[in-house]
């Protein structure tokens, strides 16, 4: 029952991605272009890589508010290897970046097991924490455009296959792992146990620690991945703006991607409609000739009409419970 | 409040356990001593780090910029005391200044302009309460939501140009002394005297920490827990109002982005303050304190040339040890 209103939601979802083309398609038929699809699929990689590690955090029942300051971060100390190491190779900077994601991702996670804290609270601290690092580290100085590899730009542009750039490639590619892994592994399973029932699941032999502890050192290493991705995306790194606000981007799609608030559920395909959804909208606003100033009012509007629809949806799904127990 | 501060009864054999601490312990396991140690350490550490410091007039007007924040954390603890947060109100700051420019660009009088700033602080309020006691949904992340929606409103109200020209009566109240005191600096301190006795002092003050204990058992007791909760809430969206217009008067203009980041700094204000993020406990001269403690670090960082980035690292360590501290000083006194 649960597993079919689930099913309903991302059916739900893809209707409203068609519902979108086919208005703003309808209103301005240049829309319905190639091109606009090859914008969209630039546009969502960089979220989606985020989504899934965030997604990981909800359905443990945490929350990751620091990702776009990890983001920065590890694309910073990448950007600045590239500068000042110029033999590197790419895959150095890119081991790096990661890593780096991964341990500070790491921190957030000790913080919130060491000392019982609440996670919102404890990424709220590290999400300015991380920037200021960012600041450090760089001596608040931009890494310009020609300092990043051609090779790491050129994976926003070049395609190995069907015209599809490599980045969306790899987007999808984590986005398959994610799958697989929340899926089909014990971990995986695991992390739904934990935030459905955080008090059942040490009873039931989980290993509470491990299990927070690996998600949010997920969702860091991700936010790492997604920083790479950004120095090919844009060609530079700035310390003040990269990563800024993407935290609220990414929980604005996880949301409407049908991930619960309140851990325990949420699916690997809702999540990336969920990116698809916002993606094609901010790609449609600008087409529409509305002003980019309503972006944010539209992404927090999002939110709270997705947290409204998903609370309706819980409601509902209890009711089908009771009737089918009674 | 807390267990270590009641006294024996008189009833029933006296257990070694049960001894009532000496005063001066009960005292030092109050997170707000915590604060308050702090912020005499600080200002001796920022004295000594440059003689240009120690200075009531400069820190007083340094202070003003920390006064707006400080004023709306002051609310925000009665609110997180209450068991919800709101991290909008710096978005809600921005939303309301914007509202204000656009109105009096539009060549209406100032007073109406003024009006519209706090109504649209009312309503933004209401939008959280309504959401949060309404619908049942968590203020955490609907204030996330908000808080995007607020500052993209304000984005869409004022483009990304600043709105100025406003009369000179209005602007400059950083500049204004009361009593020799910068005005909002007084605005502050009564505020925080007015509210630490409703809090302490009035039965609603009273039932603001009983909901947060224990919003099922204070609903038993017949605690009006949703009407208490949505006024807090629309006192954030107010209070979120007139610092915006604090702001605006100090800077004698308004843009979207102002205020960016302040939520961090009103949380911290309230963490710093011994308010402890579960709810039921906490206190305004906490925050009071807390206040003044940001206020003589970053100042203190100024003089010492600490550049305006670096203090980012220092805010968020500092909400990090004060969530740690608090937490393990409550553990400890409830033992």
């Amino acid at each position: 029952m649960i597993g079919a209103l689930l099913r309903g939601r991302e059916a739900g979802l893809v209707v409203m991605i068609l519902l979108v083309v086919a208005v703003v398609g309808g209103l301005a038929p240049r829309f319905l272009d190639w091109e606009t699809l090859r914008i969209v699929a630039l546009a969502v990689p960089l979220v989606l890589i985020g989504a899934m590690g965030q997604m990981m955090v909800l359905v443990a029942r945490h929350v990751d508010l620091s990702q776009g300051s990890i983001l920065a971060f590890s694309s910073i100390v990448a950007g600045m290897m590239f500068r000042d190491l110029p033999e590197l190779p790419v895959v150095a900077g890119v081991a790096v970046a990661i890593l780096l994601g991964a341990a500070l991702g790491l921190v957030n996670g000790l913080l919130v097991v060491l000392f019982r804290l609440p996670s919102i609270i404890v990424t709220l601290g590290t999400l300015s924490l991380y920037r200021g690092l960012v600041f450090l580290v760089s001596d608040a100085r931009q890494v310009d455009p020609q300092f990043i590899p051609r090779g790491l730009i050129s994976m926003s542009q070049t395609s190995p296959v069907l015209g599809i750039p490599w980045i969306v490639i790899v987007a999808a590619a984590v986005a398959l792992a994610t799958w697989a892994f929340l899926g089909h592994s014990r971990l995986g399973r695991q992390i739904y146990a934990l935030g459905s029932n955080p008090v059942a699941a040490p009873l039931r032999g989980i290993n509470v620690v491990r299990v927070t502890l690996l998600v949010f050192t997920l969702s860091g290493a991700l936010a790492g991945v997604a920083g790479i991705l950004y120095a090919s995306r844009f060609g530079y790194v700035n310390p003040g703006i990269t990563g800024l606000g993407f935290e609220f981007a990414v929980i604005a799609a996880v949301v409407v991607g049908g991930v619960s608030i309140n851990g325990g559920s949420g699916t690997v395909l809702g999540t990336v409609l969920g990116v698809l959804l916002l993606g094609t909208v901010s790609v449609a606003l600008p087409i529409l000739g509305v002003s980019a100033f309503w972006q944010d009012v539209f992404n927090g509007a999002v939110i709270i009409l997705a947290l409204l629809v998903d609370r309706g949806l819980r409601e509902g799904g209890a009711r089908a419970l009771r009737r089918a127990g009674a | 409040m807390s267990v270590a501060e009641r006294p024996d009864g008189p009833a029933g054999p006296r257990r070694e356990a049960a001894r009532a601490r000496p005063g001066w312990q009960v005292a030092l396991v109050r997170p707000e001593a915590m604060t308050l140690l702090l912020l005499v350490g600080a200002f001796v550490v920022a004295s000594w780090l440059s003689p240009f410091f120690a200075d009531a007039t400069f820190i007083l007007s340094s202070a003003t910029f920390y006064t707006e924040f400080a004023i709306v954390a002051l609310v925000l603890t009665l609110l997180i005391i209450a068991g919800e947060i709101d991290l909008s109100p710096a978005a809600g700051m921005a939303l309301a200044a914007c509202v204000f420019g656009a109105v009096a660009q539009a060549g209406l009088p100032i007073g109406l302009a003024i009006a519209a700033a706090l109504l649209a602080g009312a309503l933004m309020g209401l939008l959280n309460g309504v959401l949060v006691l309404v619908f049942g949904l968590p203020s955490i992340i609907v204030t996330i939501g908000t808080l995007t929606l607020f500052r993209g409103l304000a984005q869409v109200l004022a483009g990304d140009r600043s709105i100025g020209g406003f009369p000179g009566w209005f602007i400059g109240i950083d500049w204004r002394l009361w009593l020799g005191i910068p005005a909002p600096v007084v605005i502050f301190v009564v505020a925080a005297a007015l509210l630490a006795a409703f809090l302490g002092l009035t039965v609603t003050g009273r039932q603001i920490h009983q909901i947060g204990t224990s919003p099922e058992a204070a609903r038993h007791a017949g605690i009006r827990v949703r009407r208490i909760k949505m006024g807090l809430f629309v006192a954030m969206g107010v209070t979120a109002a007139l610092a915006g217009l604090l702001a605006a008067s100090r800077l004698a203009s308004v843009r979207y982005d102002l205020a960016t980041g302040g939520e961090l700094t009103m949380v911290l204000m309230v963490m710093l303050g011994g308010t402890s993020i579960f709810g039921g406990r906490g206190s305004i001269l906490g925050t009071f304190l807390a206040a003044w403690l940001l206020v003589i670090i970053a100042t203190g960082m100024t003089v010492a040339n600490v550049p305006v980035t670096s203090q980012l690292i220092v805010m968020g360590l500092l909400l990090i040890v004060s969530i740690i501290a608090t937490n393990v000083i409550y553990a400890r006194s409830q033992r």
